[in-house]
């Protein structure tokens, strides 16, 4: 009997608000330890919190970009429990009336299309960070408490590591298209927990579900949702019944450890937050925000496949960085070969770029990438070459042309040059051309390969092909 | 020089002015009566006496200097201990903040020094402002200035004993459920509750955060009028602060109050009140009516439901405010711990007094999921229909008369072994901070103790004015029915 897994995640991403939310400390990443706080951030007895309304802004932009609807009275609750992380012994985060509710979010996997459910959007302060010391002691650095947060919740709509992958993907290009955060993994800015629980194949009831945090990468994510559902599995098949916990990703073992059971979770004794007046939002705000939303990821994707003809998964990697998409949408029209481009700048522009900074740029003409991708579209030039000429082009301002003259990349499709190196390939190794007539096709590979070899990968490929399977391996 | 203090505020501030005294005579003659009374009374919990003279001195000097000075400049006042203030403790009267200095001034220390006031100290409280007698301060007693016997109320004791002992021209205290009126009360002096949100509440220690509220103590309500206008100002810095007060006293202290509206909750006359309270309250209506008001007789039936309301919404919310004295950062830790769960259990076990681990209990179950519902969700519920019953009375009267307190002030210990019959004495003024209205408390009389009867005004949301000149128009009454009775 096969399983399938059913997951939803709780995003926490950090905003780039120049200041805290309720006070105006910076929000810096990286400063020495307890310098960017004052007595609100530290909880200190007395001091209050003012709302910082940037924070509500950002939270409906991203309300918006998920298609959710923005309340019109927002409230903001205390969440109490006892952590050093937490001056106050409560965070002030937003329970029964967050900033948006009820909204989805579209991602492409190769598998197709899926509608994933946003349940939330609600605006929270982040806790200080604690340091644990090889002494056995713990310190705590209050710069990072009173950071905004805003925390997205999804409803158990995904089915895979890989939907998992392709939501987050999404889920962080949204919030960098939007410019509310700076979505660094490495810095905390973008979080997640995974909430996970197997159920057979076909069955409509929800198994019990644990939930992991401290996954910081993608790659951890993956690696902790496949543990976890193999994990699950073995219980039941073992006769056994999940418990209901929360779990800790240790990316060091490999392996998630349980955390806390159901019976030992926090009654956060939520209740609205005496000190904060409920956050009124008008329509003509919502509308305001609307009109300025910027072109998001689905909107590039949507472009792509319906003027292009760009195949969904593929729009999901062009639509990652908004670099990337935009560079795409420009360059586009002067191909004739829009897909040809696509791969080409997925495959082999993403490796130059560092997908994590902020500032990506590209810093190829567009119109010399465009002429790049006719020449491969026209078969003038191999894949492979396109790639050679690509990493020059990355360094210097040449014309493709240029580039392939200068280097003498260009293919050769002399026939007559290509027919002399063919029959010296088949005259050293004529078991291709006997294992070919045996019937064995892989064999046009082999010759390939050695031409490529005699050329430096300059044969036109179309051409050496030809020359073999209707002259050479008649002449031999 | 020192008969100075007996003066009144107003006439210290124009002996000041024409520099029949200078500023640190004053100050000086009010740190000489601290020195010879407060052993036996008991207001303050910190003297600062350096820092007091040196501003006394900056007074003078910008005096000399003939720079323009604030009315209230150089009169010397002290604050109750749970308001902010940099360079000297700020303790709440607990064990939990024994030591500990705010790095930073409320906003009502700010504006005080903006005006030059003079600072002479902090003064003693119930332990996070929870209790009604002062009897809760992890320091020591109070004692009440008219007889040392009693307590002097509470929770803002220090503050009213203060005053009513010539240790202060006029103080600040906070009120939650009635800590200025009823120790005003109990001690004879005047407190104002102002409405919800007037005076920052930037810098005072929350106790419950809806319902705390600071307000001024002095002898008169002239005095105490003065103090609330340089106070009541909106703050930034205060989510839930209100606009700033643009009344003038000259205007409203000479107000009439022929034909203003009185109400006089028959309610609040009927059961547990001490005879010689309702008389005297009841006279101060007639008093009123011979000055041309027209008192009438109202019921306010949600009133009996406010005060489990109040015990459940001020609980709740304490709850929370006082999670984060948890020995980690600041005030008390116990020394013997093992782990953090240790270190929070002792530290606020050994921390806090026996009354704020009552209601922190309290507060954290009726918060509880499960209880929410029935206990907090109910108690905001009767909030509601508290403010619709005032709302509703207000469209027809200018303000509200009655007791404030059942009884005039008890003995030590009186009280003490049922918290119930101590939450009882509320019953008239929590109603006030449940629907976020002004209270003033003014005296109205004696009982055959000699002990002072307060009289409180409740007003509209932001007419603090109408109260003020209703009560300064009633104290100008007093010598005359006091030869009346």
């Amino acid at each position: 009997m096969s399983y399938e897994c059913v997951i939803g995640l709780e995003v926490h991403v950090e905003l780039n608000t120049k200041s805290k939310i309720f006070c105006s400390c910076s929000t810096e990443f990286g400063g020495a330890p307890n310098t960017h706080v004052c007595p609100v951030c530290l909880g200190l007895p007395g001091a209050l919190p003012v709302l910082n309304k940037e924070v509500v802004s950002s939270a409906i932009k991203a309300g918006l970009a998920l298609n959710c609807s923005i309340t019109e009275k927002g409230r903001q609750d205390r969440k109490n429990y006892f952590y050093p992380d937490l001056p106050k012994a409560y965070q002030i985060s937003q329970n029964e009336l967050p900033i948006a509710l009820g909204g989805y979010m579209n991602i492409e996997t190769a598998l197709g299309n899926r509608q994933v459910g946003i349940t939330r959007v609600h605006i929270e302060e982040d806790a200080g960070k604690l340091i644990h010391e090889a002494s056995g002691g713990t310190l705590i650095d209050y710069n990072r408490g009173g950071v905004p947060l805003i925390e997205i919740v999804s409803e158990p709509d995904m089915r895979s590591a890989e939907e998992v992958k392709a939501y987050l993907q999404k889920l962080r290009a949204t919030m960098l298209y939007l410019d509310i955060s700076s979505c660094k993994m490495n810095e905390g800015a973008f979080r997640c927990d995974v909430n996970l629980s197997v159920r057979k194949k076909g069955s409509q009831t929800l198994g019990t579900r644990t939930e992991m945090k401290n996954l910081n990468s993608f790659a951890f994510i993956m690696k902790a949702i496949e543990s976890e559902k193999e994990r699950q599995i073995a219980v039941i098949e073992g006769g056994g019944e999940v418990v209901q916990e929360t779990r800790r990703w240790d990316a060091q073992k490999n392996q998630s450890f349980a955390m806390r059971s159901k019976e030992d979770a926090h009654d956060y004794r939520y209740f609205p937050d005496p000190d904060l007046m409920p956050i009124v939002i008008k329509s003509q705000e919502i509308q305001a925000i609307k009109d300025k939303l910027p072109q998001l990821p689905e909107d590039y994707r949507v472009l792509f496949s319906q003027q292009y003809g760009i195949k969904g998964d593929i729009s999901e990697q062009l639509v990652k960085d908004k670099a990337i998409a935009d560079y795409f949408s420009k360059a586009a029209s002067m191909t004739k070969t829009p897909e040809i481009f696509a791969n080409l700048l997925i495959m082999e522009v993403s490796k130059f770029l560092d997908t994590g900074s902020e500032n990506v740029v590209i810093p190829i003409k567009h119109e010399h990438f465009a002429a790049l991708v006719n020449l491969v579209g026209e078969r003038k030039i191999s894949t492979n070459i396109a790639k050679k000429v690509l990493s020059s082009m990355w360094q210097t301002t040449e014309s493709p042309q240029k580039i392939l003259d200068d280097k003498n990349w260009w293919p050769i499709v002399d026939r007559e040059v290509l027919l002399v190196l063919g029959r010296e390939i088949l005259k050293k190794t004529p078991q291709i051309a006997s294992d070919y007539r045996a019937g064995k096709k892989q064999a046009l590979g082999a010759f390939m390969g050695q031409m490529m070899k005699a050329t430096e990968g300059k044969a036109d490929p179309s051409i050496a092909e030809e020359i073999f399977t209707t002259q050479l391996i008649h002449e031999i | 020089m020192q008969s100075v203090i007996f003066e009144s505020m107003k006439e210290q501030a124009k002996m000041l002015q024409d520099k029949k005294i200078s500023c640190v005579e004053l100050t000086k003659a009010y740190l000489d009566n601290i020195k010879s009374q407060d052993e036996v009374i008991g207001a303050y919990l910190h003297v600062a006496e350096e820092s007091a003279i040196a501003s006394a001195n900056r007074v003078d000097e910008k005096r000399r200097k003939g720079e323009a000075l604030h009315p209230l400049s150089g009169l010397p006042m002290a604050i109750k201990d749970n308001i902010c203030t940099k360079g000297m403790p700020t303790t709440c009267a607990s064990k939990m903040l024994e030591g500990y200095q705010s790095p930073f001034d409320a906003t009502v220390v700010k504006l005080l020094k903006e005006a030059d006031a003079v600072v002479l100290g902090k003064v003693n409280m119930d332990e996070f402002a929870m209790g009604a007698s002062t009897e809760n301060s992890y320091y020591k007693k109070t004692r009440n200035p008219v007889d040392t016997d009693r307590v002097p109320g509470g929770s803002s004791g220090g503050s009213a004993a203060a005053v009513a002992a010539h240790m202060a021209t006029y103080t600040l205290g906070s009120d939650t459920g009635g800590s200025v009126r009823q120790p005003a009360s109990f001690c004879g002096v005047v407190g104002l509750k102002p409405t919800y949100g007037r005076i920052s509440r930037s810098g005072l220690i929350a106790f419950a955060s809806s319902l705390d509220q600071i307000g001024p103590l002095g002898r008169s309500v002239e005095d105490v009028a003065a103090v609330y206008k340089m106070l009541a100002k909106h703050d930034e810095m205060d989510s839930t602060s209100g606009p700033d007060e643009a009344l003038s006293i000259d205007a409203l202290l000479g107000k009439s109050v022929k034909g203003m509206r009185v109400a006089l909750p028959t309610a609040f006359f009927s059961e547990g009140i001490q005879i010689e309270v309702k008389e005297a309250v009841l006279h101060a209506a007639k008093v009123f009516e011979s000055m041309g008001a027209i008192v009438e007789e109202v019921s306010l039936k949600a009133i009996d439901a406010a005060l489990p309301a109040y015990y459940l919404i001020s609980s709740a919310e304490a709850s929370s405010n006082l999670a984060r004295f948890d020995g980690v950062k600041y005030g008390y830790r116990t020394d013997d711990f093992q782990s953090i769960e240790e270190l929070y259990k002792r530290t606020r076990g050994e921390g806090f007094g026996r009354e704020v681990k009552r209601r922190i209990l309290l507060g954290t179950y009726a918060l509880s999921s499960g209880y929410y519902d029935a206990y907090y969700q109910k108690a905001l519920k009767i909030r509601t229909m508290i403010l619709r019953e005032y709302t509703q009375l207000f469209e027809r009267y200018d303000f509200v008369l009655s007791p404030v307190a059942p009884s005039t002030a008890f003995k030590f210990g009186e009280h003490g072994k049922s918290p119930v019959e101590m939450y009882l004495g509320d019953i008239y003024t929590v109603p006030v901070n449940i629907a976020g209205l002004p209270g003033l408390s003014i005296n109205c009389g004696f009982d055959q103790n000699h002990m002072p009867i307060g009289l409180q005004l409740i007003g509209k949301a932001h007419d603090e004015a109408t109260l003020l000149s209703a009560g300064f128009a009633f104290e100008q009454t007093k010598k005359l029915w006091r030869v009346e009775r």
